[in-house]
C-alpha cells in the first residue's frame, strides 16, 4: 500500500532529544514540535504498511525549519519525505495550505491513502484534510475512530458520528483524518535517528509545481483575511473566597440557593 | 488581499531582534543583515501595529473584486442523523436570524436526507422563512460526495451569502469540502458572529486551544462559511405560528455516485453525555484515590447534576474518556460547572470556560483555574466538599443512603 501522511510543525514545549544512557527519546526543551494529532496519523499509515506492505511517504508544508518534522517521522519509521516551502507560501489559510498540499502531493507518485490528523494545536481548524481531498477529487472520511479491514481495493473504517459510530467502506484512492487514540504513537528510535540522519529530504517550492499562478498561494490565495488578535477576555466580575472549610461549604450552599441550583 | 513589505533600510539588529520577538510565528528571519519573512506567517500583523514603526508595511494588492450584491441570504445547514435534527442547528437558525435582520436578508435551511419533510416542518417554527429539502434515498445516510453535491446545486441556485454549519463531526467533515470546491473562506468553531452592512461576516474564534482569539473576514469570497460548535449559541423559542415555507428541490441523482458505503449504524451511548448536562461537578487531580472519586459523584448527585474529570482522571482511568472535558476531550456550556482540585489548564479551560456559573475550589490561591471562575474557593476539596454535601441534602430534604450514580440528566 502507498500512504502519504501530512504533518505539520506547530509551536511547543517539547523537542526531541536522546537520553545518552537510555536511548530513549526525552522530549523537553522548546521550539517546534510536530503536531502532536499527526502522531497518530503517522502511527496509522506505519502499522498499515507493517501489515500489508508498501511504504510511508510524509509531506509537509512549512518554513525550513519544518525539516525537523520530517526528520522525526524517519525516525519513527517512514520511508520518504517531502518538504514544501517558499516564501510565496506565507499567510496561507486553509484554502491556500490544502492547495499547496494537495499540488506537492501530485509530485510524489501514485497513492492509495493519504492519512492526516484530526487536526492542529495551532491554527486547531480540522479543516485541511477534507479540503485537500476536494483539491484532489478523492473521497474523504473524517474521524476515523479504528480500521477494521484493507483490501487491494478500499478499506473499512469506523467513523465517529454526532449520535452514531458508524462503519463504512471507501474505495481507494481517498483520504483518511484519524481520531486521536486510533493506534498509541510509537516513540521515534535512537537506531534509526542514526540510520536516516543523511537521509535526503526533497524539497520544492512554487516553480516545481504544476501550478505556478503565484495568486492561488499564499496570502493571495486564501479567502480569509485574520483581523485582529487578541487574548481571551477573562470572567469580569469575579469573587475569590477564603475560610475554613465549613464557612466555605456554607457560602457555597448560600450562593447556590440564591442562583436558584438548589 | 496584499503581502508585507519589508523596508530593509530601516533593518538593523535592534529593530531586527524586536520584530524576532514580537512575531508569535517565528516567521521572521534576520540573515546577513536581511530581515525577511518566511512561510511561517500568518499575517496576524502584529509587526507591523506593534513593531518599530514602518520596517514592515501592509501593501494591498489588487485583486478581481467579488460582486457581493449577487449574494443574499444566510443559510444553515440541517445538521441531522436520519432526520432526527441535532439541536446545533435551532441554535444557528437563531444567530442566523439575529444577523439577517441587521442587512435584511432571508433565513435558509439546507436540508438533505431521505424522508425528512415532517422534521423540515420543525424548523419553522424557529423562524425560518424557506427549507430547501433534497429528499433522496441516496441521502439517507450521510456520505461526503453525495452531501457535497446538494451544497454545489444550493448555492449555484440561491446564492446565499453566508452559510452557517454546526461543528458537529459531520459539519466539520462536509463544510471544508464545500468550501474548497467553491474556493472561499471557511472558519471554524466560531463563537462570536457578527455582520458588516456590507455582508462581510465577522468571525471571531479561538485558536492555540483558547490561548487566543482570531477575528476572521472573508472580504472577497462568497459564500461566507463558517463552523460553530454545539451550545455556544441560544436557540430562540419554538412558536406554534409558523410563516416559512418549505421547498421541494430537485437535482441530477447521477450527482449522488459515491464511493463510500455505509455498512452498518450503532447508536452510541447517550448515558451520561456531558456536553448535555445543565450542571457538571468535575474532578481534578486534588482527589486522591479512585474511592474519593465519590466526592464528585455525590456532589453531582445531590445537584442532579452529571460528573466530568480533567484528563488525568482519565488516564488514571478512575472516569470514561467520554467524561474528559477540555481540548482533547469535550466541550461543554452547562449553566453551573464545579470544579474540584482542578488547576486550570489552557486545555482543560478550553472546554469549559462558556459556562454560565464556575465554581472553583483548589487549595493554591495561585490557581490558574482561578481566572476563569466566577466564584473562586480557596481551600481543601476534602473538608469542603462533604459539609457541602450534606448542606444541600439538607437543604433538598433529602436523607439517608443516596443511590449510587446513575441519572444522567436528560436532553432539553
Ligand atoms: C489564530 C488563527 C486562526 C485561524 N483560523 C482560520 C480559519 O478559521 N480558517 C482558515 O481557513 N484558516 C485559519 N487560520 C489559518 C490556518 O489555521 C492555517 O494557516 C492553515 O495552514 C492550517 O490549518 P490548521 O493548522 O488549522 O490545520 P488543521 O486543518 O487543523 O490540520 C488537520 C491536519 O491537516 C494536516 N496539515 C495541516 N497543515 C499542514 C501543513 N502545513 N503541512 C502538512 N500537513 C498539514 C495535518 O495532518 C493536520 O493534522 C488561522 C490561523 C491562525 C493563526
Ligand atoms: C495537547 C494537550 C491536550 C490536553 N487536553 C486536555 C483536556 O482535554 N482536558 C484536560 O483536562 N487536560 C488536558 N490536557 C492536560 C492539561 O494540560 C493539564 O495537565 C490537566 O488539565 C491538569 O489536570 P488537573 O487540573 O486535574 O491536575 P493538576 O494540574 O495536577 O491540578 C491539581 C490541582 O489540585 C489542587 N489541589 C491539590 N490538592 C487539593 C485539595 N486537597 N483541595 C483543593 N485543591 C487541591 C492543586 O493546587 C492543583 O491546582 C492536555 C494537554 C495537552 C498538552
Ligand atoms: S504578520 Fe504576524 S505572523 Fe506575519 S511576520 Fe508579522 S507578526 Fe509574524
Amino acid at each position: 500500500m502507498k500512504i502519504i501522511v501530512c504533518i505539520k510543525q506547530v509551536p511547543g514545549t517539547s523537542k526531541v532529544q536522546v537520553d545518552p544512557v537510555t536511548g530513549v527519546l526525552i522530549r523537553d526543551g522548546i521550539d517546534t514540535k510536530m503536531n502532536p494529532y499527526d502522531l497518530f496519523a503517522l502511527e496509522t499509515a506505519l502499522r498499515l504498511k507493517e501489515e500489508y506492505g508498501g511504504h510511508v511517504k510524509v509531506i509537509s508544508m512549512g518554513p525550513p525549519q519544518a525539516m525537523e518534522v520530517i526528520k522525526e517521522a524517519f525516525m519513527m519509521g517512514a520511508d520518504d519525505g517531502l518538504l514544501v516551502s517558499d516564501r510565496k507560501f506565507a499567510g496561507a489559510d486553509v484554502l491556500a495550505t490544502s492547495y499547496t498540499l494537495s499540488q506537492g502531493i501530485r509530485k510524489m507518485g501514485n497513492f492509495n491513502l493519504i492519512i492526516t490528523g484530526k487536526q492542529t494545536t495551532d491554527g486547531d481548524t480540522a479543516q485541511v484534510g477534507p479540503e485537500i481531498a476536494e483539491y484532489l477529487q478523492i473521497p474523504h472520511i473524517a474521524n476515523v475512530l479504528k480500521i477494521l479491514e484493507v483490501t487491494d481495493n478500499d478499506i473499512t473504517v469506523e467513523m465517529d458520528m454526532p449520535e452514531t459510530i458508524e462503519i463504512a467502506k471507501v474505495k481507494f484512492p481517498c483520504l483518511l483524518s484519524v481520531e486521536k487514540d486510533i493506534f498509541q504513537p510509537r516513540l521515534p528510535s535512537f537506531k534509526r535517528k542514526i540510520k536516516t540522519k543523511d537521509k535526503e529530504i526533497k524539497v520544492i517550492c512554487l516553480n516545481d509545481m504544476e501550478d505556478k499562478n503565484e495568486k492561488k498561494y499564499g496570502l493571495s490565495g486564501s479567502p480569509t483575511q485574520v483581523e485582529r488578535i487578541f487574548p481571551p477576555d477573562e470572567n469580569a466580575d469575579k469573587e475569590i473566597w477564603e475560610g475554613t472549610g465549613e464557612e466555605l461549604a456554607d457560602k457555597i450552599t448560600k450562593k447556590l440557593k440564591e442562583l436558584k441550583f438548589i | 488581499m496584499g503581502k508585507l513589505l519589508v523596508h530593509q533600510d530601516l533593518v538593523n539588529d535592534e529593530t531586527a531582534n524586536k520584530l524576532i520577538k514580537l512575531c508569535p510565528f517565528g516567521a521572521i528571519e534576520y540573515k546577513d543583515g536581511k530581515l525577511e519573512i518566511n512561510a511561517g506567517c500568518k499575517m496576524c500583523r502584529i509587526c507591523i501595529k506593534k513593531g518599530p514603526k514602518g520596517v514592515i508595511e501592509f501593501v494591498e494588492e489588487q485583486t478581481t473584486k467579488v460582486d457581493k450584491s449577487a449574494y443574499k441570504g444566510i443559510a444553515v445547514y440541517v445538521d441531522h442523523v436520519e432526520g432526527r435534527i441535532h439541536p446545533v442547528t435551532f441554535e444557528l437558525i437563531g444567530k442566523a436570524k439575529e444577523l439577517a435582520k441587521k442587512v435584511n436578508y432571508p433565513v435558509y435551511c439546507i436540508f438533505p436526507g431521505f424522508q425528512i419533510l415532517d422534521s423540515a416542518e420543525e424548523l419553522l417554527h424557529y423562524g425560518a422563512d424557506e427549507v430547501f429539502i433534497y429528499d433522496y434515498v441516496e441521502l439517507e445516510h450521510f456520505r461526503i460526495e453525495p452531501y457535497t453535491a446538494v451544497f454545489e446545486d444550493f448555492i449555484n441556485n440561491k446564492k446565499p451569502s453566508i452559510i452557517l454549519i454546526g461543528a458537529t463531526t459531520i459539519g466539520r467533515s462536509l463544510a471544508p469540502r464545500v468550501a474548497a470546491r467553491f474556493r472561499t473562506g471557511l472558519t471554524a468553531d466560531c463563537t462570536v458572529l457578527d455582520i458588516k452592512e456590507n455582508s462581510d461576516l465577522v468571525q471571531i474564534r479561538p485558536a492555540f486551544g483558547g490561548n487566543i482569539m482570531a477575528q476572521i473576514v472573508t472580504p472577497n469570497s462568497r459564500p461566507q462559511l463558517a463552523t460553530v460548535r454545539y451550545k455556544i449559541m441560544n436557540a430562540p423559542e419554538r412558536t406554534e405560528e409558523v410563516s416559512g415555507k418549505i421547498t421541494v428541490c430537485s437535482m441530477d441523482t447521477n450527482k449522488f455516485k459515491s464511493n463510500v458505503d455505509v455498512i452498518k449504524i450503532t447508536k452510541k451511548e447517550i448515558e451520561g453525555n456531558i456536553s448535555e448536562s445543565e450542571i457538571i461537578v468535575v474532578a481534578g487531580r486534588a482527589i486522591k484515590t479512585k474511592k474519593d472519586m465519590s466526592l464528585a459523584y455525590e456532589l453531582a448527585e445531590v445537584l442532579g447534576g452529571n460528573f466530568a474529570g480533567t484528563r488525568p482522571m482519565v488516564e488514571a482511568g478512575w472516569i470514561d474518556a467520554k467524561k474528559q472535558i477540555g481540548l482533547s476531550g469535550r466541550t461543554v456550556k452547562p449553566k453551573l460547572i464545579i470544579t474540584l482540585g482542578v488547576s486550570g489548564a489552557v486545555q482543560f479551560t478550553a472546554g469549559m470556560k462558556s459556562a454560565d456559573y464556575i465554581f472553583a475550589i483548589n487549595k493554591d490561591p495561585k490557581a490558574a483555574i482561578f481566572s476563569v471562575a466566577h466564584y473562586g474557593i480557596i481551600g481543601d476539596i476534602y473538608e469542603i466538599v462533604p459539609k457541602l454535601i450534606e448542606n444541600i441534602k439538607n437543604e433538598k430534604g433529602l436523607t439517608g443512603e443516596l443511590p449510587k450514580y446513575a441519572a444522567p440528566s436528560t436532553r432539553n
